[in-house]
């Protein structure tokens, strides 16, 4: 069984090269652990100096670990960082509930700027290859991870998939998680920024009920406004829960069925990927 | 429910250093604002330890509880969430300590 996702290995995550169609690239979840700083911090505290009293029970020994429990993962997201960085590679990590719009304002970012930069797409989605056949349609590069019992998307996964897509130097790589506001906050993938996508038919005290994903995130994009008409979203309260949990988060207003608030978006990206786009 | 995975690390990573030795105790350091829950590891643990060195072992956990640092006048303060405010009115809040999610020892039978 996983023992990062809790995923079982026959529901292991699958990878499917849209370019290829290949399906033979399964996630393989691996199992060895390795911990090459442990011998650095080992103590052993020898319990000896009870015995007298209770010779009868079995002896045992202290050890000092130290240990994150998610270090395996953080090794892989920076090892994924520094190839991102090597090819001067914008990777972005977007995150949401299901429904919020991630599919949608990726296949709009792609037809407004493919001519000016090369995007390719890596989605992560427990089932299906229906939104990679989305992004293909909108016309760029894409690999899907269904990730089967699990949850979000995880390090290991995301460099699999590298050496399948192996994106341009300069390219801009959106990965798309799992729907779910809560899991993909604790699992550094490698990538530049988060950034997590609010649509407002989802109640404006999401921040501050889901705080972590919203402290870790470096922009919200607030989606669906064309909709605020027709509901008791209150725009404001939203922007002073979200700011209330992270001050430095940056906001940005669209609604990517009417196009309105994207070029403040491609502003954004512009300025992340240093104008090149 | 990313307590089963974690709980799951948790037991690979201690079976992984105790080897062959059967283990008699842990000791994780869990923050109060690391989005994991105490109890529902607890919950998982004996399951994912059944069949391990880990089988039978007492799993204790240290809550470490939130603080943070404020980066307007860098006065220190506890956090019971993630978000705080200062008394100095600021809300850049650096958070210092509660996030931690170690395993802190084991303790293996010689």
């Amino acid at each position: 069984m996983c023992t990062t996702c809790g995923c079982s290995d026959d529901a292991a995550a699958k990878i499917t090269n849209m370019q290829s169609e290949k399906h033979d690239h399964s996630h393989e979840h691996d199992h060895h652990h390795e911990h090459p700083h442990s011998h650095e911090h080992e103590h052993i505290h020898d319990h000896d100096h009870h015995d007298h009293s209770h010779s009868h029970a079995a002896k045992s020994s202290t050890i000092t670990l130290e240990e994150k429990i998610l270090a395996k993962n953080d090794r892989l997201a920076e090892r994924n960082r520094g190839w991102f960085e090597g090819s001067d590679i914008l990777a972005l990590n977007l995150v949401s509930s299901p429904g919020a719009g991630k599919t949608a304002l990726l296949e709009r970012t792609i037809l407004d700027l493919k001519e000016q930069i090369d995007i390719v797409v890596m989605e992560g989605d427990q089932a299906t290859t229906n939104d990679a056949e989305r992004i293909k349609k909108a016309g760029c590069p894409v690999l899907q991870i269904n990730t089967g019992a699990g949850c979000h998307l995880d390090a290991e996964m995301i460099a699999s998939a590298l050496k399948e897509l192996k994106p341009a130097q300069g390219s801009l790589l959106f990965i798309e998680n799992v729907g779910n506001l809560v899991c993909p906050a604790l699992f550094d993938l490698g990538e530049k920024h988060k950034v997590v996508i609010l649509s407002v038919t989802e109640g404006e005290d999401k921040p501050v009920k889901y705080p972590h994903m919203f402290r870790a995130a470096e922009l919200m994009i607030l989606n669906k406004t064309d909709l605020l008409p027709y509901l008791n979203f209150d725009l404001e309260a939203c922007k002073k829960y979200a700011l209330s949990v992270n001050p430095h988060l940056k906001i940005i207003e669209v609604s990517v069925t009417k196009g309105t608030g994207l070029d403040t978006w491609y502003s954004w990206l512009k300025e992340q990927s240093q104008e090149r786009i | 429910m990313h307590e089963l995975g974690i709980t799951q690390n948790i037991v690979a990573i201690v079976s992984d250093k105790a080897g062959p030795k059967k283990v008699k105790r842990i000791k994780l350091e869990i923050g109060k604002l690391s989005a994991i829950m105490p109890d529902a590891i607890r919950f998982c643990f004996d399951i994912c330890a059944q069949g391990t060195q880990l089988e039978g072992a007492t799993l204790e956990i240290d809550e470490i509880a939130g603080l943070g640092q404020c980066q307007s006048c860098g006065e220190k303060l506890s956090l019971s969430l993630l978000a705080g405010c200062c008394q100095c009115g600021s809300r850049d809040i650096t958070c210092v300590a509660g996030q931690e999610l170690n395993i802190k020892e084991m303790e293996v039978f010689d």
